[in-house]
């Protein structure tokens, strides 16, 4: 509206920029942020953007397309083949019940029958891209809860190809021409009959798969031969459009056909280089589309008529609410779980646009019934995450897995409190080990069915968010004499240690790192107790190759305790190094030229043989000389 | 046939002339087993069952090591330490290793002469064997006298060679049965007549 591409991108960026680093820094997720980034670029409020919201909110609906590619990626085909009963069942429960429930709501509002139902159908999906952006960013994917979501998700994926093919059959036939000037009409399926289009859709999905064997991987293997990075990039977006324009064109959802065909790579040797190449465009197009949802909300509908939106919108939310409930009750989830997904999914979707104006399109919703819903739509998006954070923050923590269980200490446990944060693989090793020599350490985990799992084994557990100061001291961290840092995830450690050590500065902390640059990170805040998980174990493997090809087992063990001490001593001599205070964008490089460096410091020190120990050759060479 | 245990203790065999040449001479010959201690356990965690298993299954026990400051290298001493337990190789129902052979099989780096009241070294290799004999008795074991590699800092290539054959003959000798009253006069294997003879 304002003129230049420039200035809307500019817009759109530092729209991004300040509120989700706002959002972020209060904590909140980042689907908020970019909401609210849109609320305010927006028509409505600094009118930096008009209409062309909408255009942009199709552009960026290409995100959601890469999302599903890229959680395709992440699925391989037999654990597909696995939730093919909680994609049907949970999907087709949750879709059922809302259309049902929502079609008595409308009928009961005065609405006529067809409608309703047009409305319902858009009533019955969910948000794929703020759910699963959420769950995603909250790293819940491999919960319960998580797999629960996309399953019902993508059963909505499914089942909205026959919510548009059923569509104009509801519009008595004489009218049926006039629905030819949106995008959905570009598909050849309308003109066929039934039997035909499933068919068409079978084929599709088939060439889908057989591509992805046949054709995508040899040219990914041709692609990365040339050693042109870009050249990835593009191919990864070829498959990615392919795929979409294919599935378009049968009328499928793209985002559904994305899925498939990333779950076709997902064995492929191109699997990792795809996600990292995807990985950012996907993040930055979901961005948009939110802003473009929050740009897209009619204030000016809201006014006119804001009790029969609000309470619309109060309806439409719980009546989804209730219904995702009772999925969850029927597919016996945990109470806490099943609140997450309530709550997580009780939105109405992406897909609402795309059903809500094609009605339009087809006469079977009036401009005022389109405009109204579409701003419930988008008004029930920006809620979802508020919503999420008043369950996470007050009603999860009272119902559901407790937070806490009192059982009786151990006396060591007593004397010496230790406090494990997070229990994976790193960390249920440590426990083992601790617990094996009688020292039962009190757990935080976030993992509700984790948590339950080891109250079982009797350990002491708290479950949530262990950077927040009232959960620690629930947990003992005044009486605590270390603090075991076994997550994964360096900015929770640090959150950690920054709120403890303010606090209760008596507390150790003894932390796991990921890799150099992270333990840098922690030295420089003053820890001590850093052990990179990867150190060791590479040593290891080291050692037993050169035991195999015949060096000598107690002289690689000294060596391998020799290299230790002395990367550990780098480790501290770099991390003192000034020009380290910069940020990390250039890892990559920077990592590149300290390897660079380490190897060159290695080559000085040369072959290893200067532990002249046990060796009587120098013995011999003093005595024979005289 | 006698089977004959070698308990090989070197912390840098492959630095060692005398050793790798003693010990490949032996390896691989008939009831004859190299365990290489340093090998099998180089993080010192020794595996106190297997190792009984071991001594069961055998009936001369060589204890071969360089002689470091008069004694062994600390994993062999961590291996009778650990090993030979109470009740089971000593003490009123120890008696796993009744009966067996016994004997060190040591490097010196000084030379014989070196090793007397007059040498720097003042006393001989019998006297600083001692704790080894006396461990052999209580469990129940002939304590054989040691074979000696000595002055291996300036042994010659055809010096080694003459120890090497001897060790192998002198194994060959010990699963043939040679007793202890076989080294009347001698205070080492090396000097009984058997080995002198070709």
């Amino acid at each position: 509206m304002t003129g230049g591409i420039l200035f809307e991108a500019i817009i759109f960026l530092a729209g991004a920029i300040i509120c989700v680093s706002i959002a972020k820094r209060l904590g909140l997720s980042s689907v908020i942020g970019y909401l609210f980034a849109g609320v305010f670029i927006g028509p409505f409020v600094l009118g930096f953007i008009g209409n062309e919201g909408d255009d942009i909110l199709h552009f960026a609906e290409f995100g959601v397309v890469m999302m599903l590619f890229l959680i395709g990626l992440e699925t391989e085909p037999k654990n597909f083949w696995k939730m093919r009963k909680a994609i049907l069942g949970m999907g087709g429960i949750q879709v059922g019940g809302t259309l049902l429930l929502s079609f008595i709501l409308f009928t009961l509002l005065g609405y006529e029958w067809k409608v309703a139902l047009v409305i319902s159908m858009a009533v019955a999906l969910s948000s794929t891209a703020i759910a699963m952006q959420t769950i995603k960013e909250k790293g819940l994917m491999n919960t319960t809860f998580g797999a629960s979501s996309f399953s019902i998700l993508l059963f909505q994926d499914i089942i909205v190809i026959f919510m548009l093919g059923f569509m104009p059959l509801l519009v008595s036939s004489d009218l049926n021409i006039t629905a030819e000037n949106h995008n959905q009409q570009a598909n050849l399926l309308e003109s066929l009959p039934v039997g035909l289009q499933t068919l068409a859709i079978i084929v599709s999905v088939a060439l889908i798969i057989v591509a992805g064997r046949y054709l995508i991987v040899p040219m990914l293997r041709k692609v990365s031969k040339t050693g042109v990075r870009e050249l990835l990039i593009a191919a990864a977006f070829l498959i990615v459009f392919g795929i979409s324009f294919l599935m378009e064109y049968v009328g499928i959802s793209p985002a559904l056909g994305a899925f498939l065909g990333g779950v076709v790579l997902s064995n492929s040797e191109f699997k990792h280089e795809l996600e990292s190449t995807l990985e950012p465009f996907k993040n930055l197009l979901l961005g948009l589309f939110f802003m473009a949802v929050g740009a897209s909300i009619n204030f000016i509908i809201i006014a006119k008529s804001p009790f029969t939106i609000g309470g619309i919108l109060l309806a439409i939310v719980v009546l989804k609410a209730l219904v995702l409930f009772i999925t969850g009750h029927v597919f016996k989830l945990k109470l806490d779980q099943k609140l997450l997904l309530t709550f997580s999914l009780a939105q109405i979707g992406e897909f609402a646009f795309v059903l809500l104006s094609f009605a339009f399109g087809l006469h079977l919703l009036s401009q005022e019934q389109m405009d109204m819903m579409l701003v419930i739509t988008a008004l029930s998006m920006s809620l979802t995450p508020i919503i999420g954070i008043v369950n996470e923050r007050f009603i999860l923590p009272k119902i559901g897995t407790k937070e806490s269980i009192k059982r009786p200490m151990d006396h060591i446990a007593k004397s010496q409190k230790i406090i494990l944060v997070g229990f994976g693989q790193f960390g249920s090793t440590v426990g083992r080990f601790l617990r094996s020599h009688g020292v039962e350490a009190t757990i935080l985990d976030f993992d509700s069915n984790r948590v339950d799992f080891l109250r079982k084994m009797g350990f002491e557990v708290y479950y949530g968010d262990a950077t927040r100061l009232d959960l620690l001291e629930s947990a003992g961290i005044a009486e605590a004499r270390i603090i075991i840092c076994a997550t994964n995830k360096i900015s929770v450690s640090k959150a950690i240690s920054k709120i403890v050590k303010e606090k209760y500065p008596h507390v150790e902390f003894m932390i796991r790192t990921k890799n150099r640059f992270d333990a840098y990170e922690l030295l420089n805040l003053g820890h001590e107790n850093i052990y990179r998980e990867s150190l060791e174990t590479s040593l290891t493997l080291a050692k037993d190759v050169l035991s195999k090809m015949g060096f000598r087992k107690y002289t690689l063990n000294r060596q391998v305790q020799n290299f230790i001490k002395y990367d550990e001593d780098s480790l501290r001599r770099l991390a003192t190094e000034p020009e380290r205070k910069e940020n990390y964008i250039f890892k990559a490089k920077k990592e590149l030229e300290q390897q660079e460096k380490f190897l060159n410091e290695d080559f000085k020190r040369g072959v290893v043989d200067f532990d002249n120990h046990w060796d009587s050759a120098h013995i011999r060479k003093v005595l024979n000389k005289k | 046939m006698k089977k004959i245990l070698i308990l090989f203790s070197h912390p840098k065999f492959e630095k060692s002339r005398v050793n790798q040449t003693l010990i490949h001479h032996v390896t691989g010959k008939e009831n004859v087993t190299v365990h290489d201690l340093y090998e099998e356990y180089p993080d010192f965690n020794i595996d106190v069952v297997a190792e009984k298993e071991l001594l069961n299954t055998h009936d001369v026990i060589i204890w071969h090591h360089p002689f470091y400051w008069y004694s062994c290298p600390p994993l062999m001493k961590q291996w009778l330490d650990l090993v030979l337990e109470f009740n089971w190789a000593y003490g009123p129902k120890g008696k796993a290793l009744q009966d067996k052979i016994c004997l060190n099989a040591i490097t010196t780096g000084a030379s014989k002469d070196m090793y007397c009241s007059k040498g720097y070294n003042s006393f001989t290799i019998e006297q600083f064997l001692r704790p080894f004999e006396q461990t052999a008795i209580l469990c129940g074991m002939q304590y054989f006298p040691p074979f000696a590699v000595m002055g291996t800092h300036t042994l010659s290539d055809e010096e080694l060679q003459e120890y090497k054959n001897n060790y192998g003959k002198f194994i060959t000798l010990l699963q043939a049965g040679l007793t202890i009253n076989d080294f009347e006069n001698t205070s080492f294997i090396n000097d009984i007549p058997q080995l002198k003879q070709d």
